[in-house]
């Protein structure tokens, strides 16, 4: 397991020190968040009304433009032939790249979106809600996406493939993290929507890692 | 003693075999749909309440079997061509993906089409239409898929794992997605109880859905015939090269 953590280790010291990556992911977030008050008209009412809605969306889409870099950059400098041919399983390691793509992207966005929140007349008592379903939420998002990051790391055109694989598997994930919002505010109770997005995060961070392992030797070959 | 499946690993074996076959399973397919829309236009009576619109249904709930039946289909030739690695799997699997996709289409066209008449308006968000039109997605990044990877090899073991990792998806999806309330009817046919409707307008809905499937098999049938060709072209066209190569070496030596 120790090579399991040195590879998380690693790729979050990458992420930090070569930078761009997570400033990018959080300013689309930022710029796509503030361009739908744009265009759907400045109503208070109606953006605080949606605004769950847009943030998780705008999370999904921000995520996938940095699901791509996962198995890029280590295949274009070889370390991924190096990660295949080495001691750890391959499931390991493309567990440890979701891993570190959950905690150095979908962590940022997740705790970015209060601020965003704001933008959008987001009632006060909703953040804890919007944080929690998406710290709850996201690890499908980066399991997932490893799916598609390695079923495209070969392929033409590959940042545009990823979404149209990607995010109708993001499906579940969005409706559930949008129930347990609701039911946070509402009379309902929250329990179930919370506890089916944490098992559609379990189920993700079993399936993706395999699913990626089995892409990812298939193109290594 | 090879199984049936093991001597249509064969590709001659199988093309063969479905010259043979193709014929008879089209007309079949032809005369039931044709003898299902006799009994849909002349023997079932119109709704009491939506009257003559009704008839989409015969297109549409049919329609929307053979999507999720090609899914199933394409996952199945996924799972052959990992587990027994069937050199017709990919085959099988790679043709299925444009007829179901056309057919999920259908689905949701005349769906919008009789959604107009009877709800006020062509598509709404309800749960049906959602995973259908979800299914339609996972069609499409199939075949995204595929296309945009050169190498043939790569590209059908590529796409399996996507398929698999669809249909694992897929009855999540569906659960997530009927998860709100939903305006359309549940399913009326396939109900432990029995089905709900009368006989009148079963029968035809089952004859039609037995012609669309012997159709779909009919299509897929043609499909894998047709890419069986175009690799035999292609490797020939390859061995051409290769020859032409020879030669213009040969004279050096």
């Amino acid at each position: 397991m120790s090579g399991f953590f040195t590879l998380v280790g690693r790729d979050l010291r990458l992420a930090v020190r070569q930078g761009g990556a997570l400033g990018t992911a959080l300013g689309f977030y930022l710029v796509v968040v503030a361009m739908l008050p744009l265009g759907l008209g400045a109503d208070l009412k109606l953006l605080s009304r949606i605004a769950p809605g847009i943030l998780w969306i705008a999370l999904l889409l921000s995520a996938l433009l940095s699901l791509g870099r996962v198995f890029e950059s280590d295949y274009e400098d070889g370390s991924l032939d190096v990660l295949t041919t080495g001691p750890l399983p391959l499931e390991l390691v493309t567990a440890a790249k979701a891993l570190a793509h959950w905690i150095s992207t979908s962590v940022p966005l997740a705790l970015l979106a209060p601020v965003l929140g704001i933008l959008l007349n987001l009632e006060l008592v909703a953040y804890p809600a919007l944080v929690a379903t998406m710290i709850i939420g996201t690890p499908a998002v980066s399991f997932l996406g490893a799916i598609g990051a390695a079923l495209t790391l070969t392929a033409r055109r590959g940042g545009l493939l990823i979404a149209l694989l990607v995010l109708p598997l993001y499906v579940p994930t969005l409706i559930f993290g949008i129930a347990a919002i609701s039911a946070m505010l509402g009379p309902d109770d929250v329990a179930p929507p919370l506890l089916i997005l944490t098992a559609i995060s379990l189920g993700a961070i079993v399936l993706g890692p395999l699913a990626a392992a089995a892409a990812l030797r298939t193109q290594m070959q | 003693m090879q199984t049936f499946t093991q001597r249509l690993a064969n590709p001659t074996q199988f093309m063969r075999l479905s010259a043979r076959l193709l014929p008879w399973v089209a007309g079949l397919a032809a005369a039931i749909i044709a003898y299902g829309l006799y009994l849909a236009f002349f023997v079932a009576p119109p709704d009491y309440l939506q009257g003559e619109i009704a008839r989409i249904m015969f297109v549409h709930v049919p329609s929307a079997w053979i999507a999720m039946a090609g899914y199933a289909l394409i996952a199945v030739s996924a799972f052959g061509l990992f587990v027994f690695r069937h050199p017709l799997a990919d085959v099988s699997a790679k043709a299925a993906a444009p007829i179901g996709a056309a057919f999920t289409f259908l689905a949701l066209f005349t769906g919008s089409l009789w959604g107009k008449p009877a709800w006020g308006t062509y598509w709404v968000w309800d749960a049906r239409l959602t995973s259908v039109l979800i299914l339609f997605f996972l069609y499409l990044g199939l075949i995204a898929l595929r296309s945009s990877i050169d190498d043939e090899t790569l590209a059908s073991k590529l796409t399996a794992i996507l398929a698999l990792v669809g249909i694992v998806m897929l009855p999540i999806i569906k659960f997530s997605v009927d998860w709100g309330n939903t305006l359309h009817q549940p399913s009326s046919v396939l109900k432990l109880s029995g089905p709900t409707i009368h006989s009148s307008i079963l029968t035809p809905l089952l004859v039609i859905g037995a012609g669309f499937l012997v159709l779909f098999v009919a299509m897929h049938l043609k499909a894998m015939r047709n890419e069986i060709l175009r690799r035999r072209v292609k490797a020939l066209q390859l061995a051409e090269v290769a020859r032409a190569a020879s030669q213009v070496v040969a004279p050096a030596e």
